[in-house]
C-alpha cells in the first residue's frame, strides 16, 4: 500500500465522519447567526452607528454584480488583479521568512555558542510590532514593493525562526543519544533526528507565520504600494466607498484561511508518520 | 561466572570490566555520590543484570559505558581496551555498545524497517539495498514481518521494544546495555517480551548488561545478578542463576528459582527500605 494511497482514504474517512457529525451543521448556524445580525441590525432595526455600516445586501450585490458600482466585483479583472498581487507579496515574504527562519531556528536550538552570540538580538528585535518597523522600511528599500515585502516577512521570519528552535529544543535527548549509539556522526544526527523531530513545531511555526504575514501585509499596504487588498480597504475608507471595504476583508478572511489551510496539507504530506501516529490514537 | 556456558557458541569479545569506578554530581555546588568505588567484572557473552531500587545511580553506570557521561574515577574498560579513564574523561558513544532506553527510542519519523536499517546507513559501508535486505531478514527471524513499513507509533509496544533490540543487533554490536526497557509494559506483555530476547539472545549472542529492578526479570533472564546498594550505588551482593540456559517459562514454577529469589529477596529489600528512607529525609 502506498502512502499516498493511505493518505487519501484517511482524508475521505474524515470528510464522511466530518458530514456525519453535527459540526458542519453546527458551523452553517454560527455563519448565519453572524449574518443574520448584520442584516437586521442595519437594514431592518436600523440601530445607532450601524446606520453608516454597508448594508448585507448592498455587499453581496456590489460583490457580484457585473456592473459594479465602485469598479469592484467578481467580474471584474481589477478585483483579481488586488488578490494577485497580495498572493505574490505573500508568497515572497512567507517563503523567504520560511527558508531564512528555519535553518537559522534549526542552528539555534542545536548550538548553544550560535545561541548565546544571536538569541539576545533576536529577542529584542522581536516584539518591535511592525507598524513600528514602517518608516524605516521606506527609508531602507526603494520603490513601493519592497518595503510592504519587507515588512510582511519580518513578522513571519521571528515566528518561524522562534517556534523551529523551540522544537529542536522539544526533541527527547535520548533519540540523539540512540543515533550516536547506532554511530551516527553529529551532521548525521542533525539530519535524520533534529530536522525531522523539529518538524511538528516547525510547522506549527509556519502556521502563525503565514497568519502573520497576512497581518503584516495589510499594514504594509495601507501605507504604501497602489495594488493589493489592505490597499483596497484603506482607499475605500478614504474615498467613503464602504462596501468596498468588506469585499476586501471578507476577501482576506478566504485567502488566509486557504493558505493557512495548504501550509496544514504540506505538514501532514511530510509528516505521515504524525499523521498516522494520530489517527490511530498513538499507543 | 561458574553458570556461564564455556561452548563455541560463547563470543570471544564483548567483556566489560568496571574498575572502581566513582561518580560525583556537581548541581549547584552540592556534591552528590552516585557511584561509589564500584567494581564489576562481566565476562564476554554474560547476560548480567543490574538490580537496585529506583534512583540509586543504576543508570549513571550504564550511561558511562554507553558514552553519555563521563566518570570522575576509575575506570571502564572493554575487551581490555580502556573506554574511559584517567586522561579519556568519557567515551566515545558508539556501536559496539548499543543502548536500549527505558521509554524507547525508535525514531518516530521512520517506519520500522528504516530505523533497524538506521545504523548500517550511517555508517555507509553496505549498499542501501544489502543493508534493506539483511534488515528485512532480521526483522522476520524476530517475527516481524509485515511491520516494515508501519511506523513506531503504529505498533503495540511490546512490538516497538523488539523492533528496538533488532535495530541495535543489525550493528553488530558487542554488549547491549538495557535500561529497564520493561518498565511500562503490563506483565503479560513483559513475560512475551522476555521469552523473545532470551530467542535473539540464543541466536545473537552478545553480552547483556540489563538494569531493572524486577527481580522475577532479573533471575528469569540473567546468568547473574548484583544487587546494587541505594545510592550511592555499588554492589552489596552477587547472586549466581545456575538455571541453565536455554530457559523457558517453566522455570519460574522451578523450586531452584523460588530459592534464588528468597535468596536475593531479603538483600533486595533491605535496600529499597534505605533507599525510601533516604528519600523520606531528602523530602
Amino acid at each position: 500500500m502506498s502512502q499516498s494511497n493511505t493518505t487519501m482514504n484517511l482524508t475521505m474517512y474524515r470528510i464522511s465522519s466530518w458530514l456525519k457529525s453535527p459540526k458542519p451543521y453546527l458551523m452553517f448556524i454560527g455563519f448565519g447567526f453572524v449574518l443574520s445580525f448584520w442584516y437586521f441590525s442595519v437594514e431592518v432595526w436600523k440601530l445607532p452607528r450601524f446606520q453608516d455600516m454597508p448594508a448585507l445586501t448592498e455587499v453581496i450585490e456590489e460583490w457580484f454584480s457585473k456592473d459594479p458600482y465602485y469598479g469592484l466585483s467578481v467580474y471584474t479583472p481589477e478585483y483579481y488583479k488586488h488578490i494577485g498581487i497580495s498572493l505574490r507579496r505573500i508568497a515572497y515574504a512567507f517563503c523567504l521568512a520560511t527558508a531564512l527562519g528555519v535553518p537559522l531556528g534549526l542552528f539555534l536550538g542545536w548550538s548553544q555558542k550560535l545561541r548565546e552570540f544571536i538569541f539576545p538580538l533576536f529577542e529584542l528585535l522581536r516584539p518591535i510590532p511592525v507598524l513600528a518597523w514602517v518608516p524605516l522600511a521606506i527609508i531602507m528599500f526603494s520603490g513601493s514593493e519592497t518595503p510592504v515585502i519587507f515588512l510582511t516577512f519580518l513578522a513571519s521570519f521571528f515566528a518561524t525562526t522562534l517556534n523551529t528552535m523551540l522544537g529542536v529544543e522539544s526533541i527527547d535527548e535520548e533519540y540523539s543519544r540512540a543515533a550516536y549509539c547506532l554511530g551516527a556522526s553529529r551532521w548525521q544526527t542533525f539530519v535524520h533526528v533534529v530536522v525531522p523531530g523539529a518538524m511538528p513545531y516547525i510547522f506549527t511555526g509556519l502556521q502563525i507565520s503565514i497568519g502573520v504575514a497576512w497581518f503584516s501585509l495589510v499594514a504594509g499596504e495601507m501605507v504604501s504600494g497602489q495594488y493589493g487588498l489592505g490597499y483596497i480597504i484603506n482607499t475605500a475608507y478614504i474615498m467613503v466607498q464602504y462596501s468596498q471595504i468588506i469585499i476586501g476583508m471578507i476577501t482576506l478572511g478566504l485567502f488566509g484561511y486557504i493558505t493557512s489551510a495548504l501550509v496544514r496539507v504540506a505538514g501532514d504530506y511530510m509528516m505521515q508518520w504524525r499523521v498516522r501516529e494520530l489517527a490511530l490514537g498513538g499507543d | 561466572m561458574s553458570t556461564l556456558e564455556k561452548d563455541d557458541s560463547m563470543p570471544t569479545t564483548g567483556a566489560i570490566r568496571i574498575e572502581d569506578v566513582v561518580k560525583v554530581y556537581d548541581p549547584d555546588g552540592a556534591a552528590v555520590m552516585a557511584v561509589d568505588h564500584c567494581s564489576i567484572d562481566i565476562p564476554a557473552g554474560e547476560i548480567c543484570m543490574i538490580v537496585g531500587p529506583s534512583g540509586c545511580g543504576k543508570t549513571t553506570l550504564l550511561n558511562t559505558i554507553a558514552g553519555f557521561h563521563g566518570l570522575t574515577s576509575g575506570h571502564i574498560y572493554l575487551d581490555d581496551e580502556i573506554l574511559c579513564g584517567p586522561g579519556k574523561e568519557k567515551a566515545e558513544p558508539g556501536s559496539d555498545r548499543i543502548v536500549v532506553f527505558q521509554n524507547g527510542a525508535l525514531f518516530p519519523w521512520k517506519t520500522n524497517l528504516e530505523n533497524i536499517a538506521f545504523g548500517p546507513m550511517m555508517e555507509g559501508k553496505l549498499s542501501k539495498a544489502e543493508i534493506y535486505d539483511k534488515a528485512r531478514k532480521m526483522m522476520a527471524d524476530a517475527g516481524l514481518e509485515g511491520t516494515e513499513d508501519s511506523f513506531p507509533g503504529e505498533v503495540s509496544s511490546g512490538l516497538r521494544r523488539r523492533v528496538e533490540i533488532v535495530r541495535a543487533l543489525m550493528n553488530e554490536p558487542k554488549v547491549l546495555l538495557f535500561d529497564e526497557p520493561y518498565r511500562a509494559l503490563d506483565s503479560l506483555t513483559k513475560s512475551v517480551m522476555h521469552e523473545a530476547l532470551l530467542d535473539i539472545y540464543y541466536k545473537n549472542k552478545v553480552t547483556i548488561f540489563f538494569i531493572t529492578h524486577d527481580l522475577e526479570e532479573a533471575i528469569f533472564l540473567g546468568h547473574r545478578l548484583i544487587i546494587m546498594s541505594s545510592r550511592p550505588c555499588k554492589p552489596k551482593k552477587i547472586v549466581e542463576v545456575d538455571i541453565p540456559h536455554p530457559r523457558d517459562y517453566s522455570v519460574l514454577t522451578s523450586p531452584r528459582f523460588r530459592e534464588i529469589m528468597n535468596e536475593a529477596k531479603g538483600v533486595v529489600n533491605e535496600e529499597a527500605r534505605k533507599a525510601f528512607e533516604a528519600g523520606e529525609k531528602e523530602g
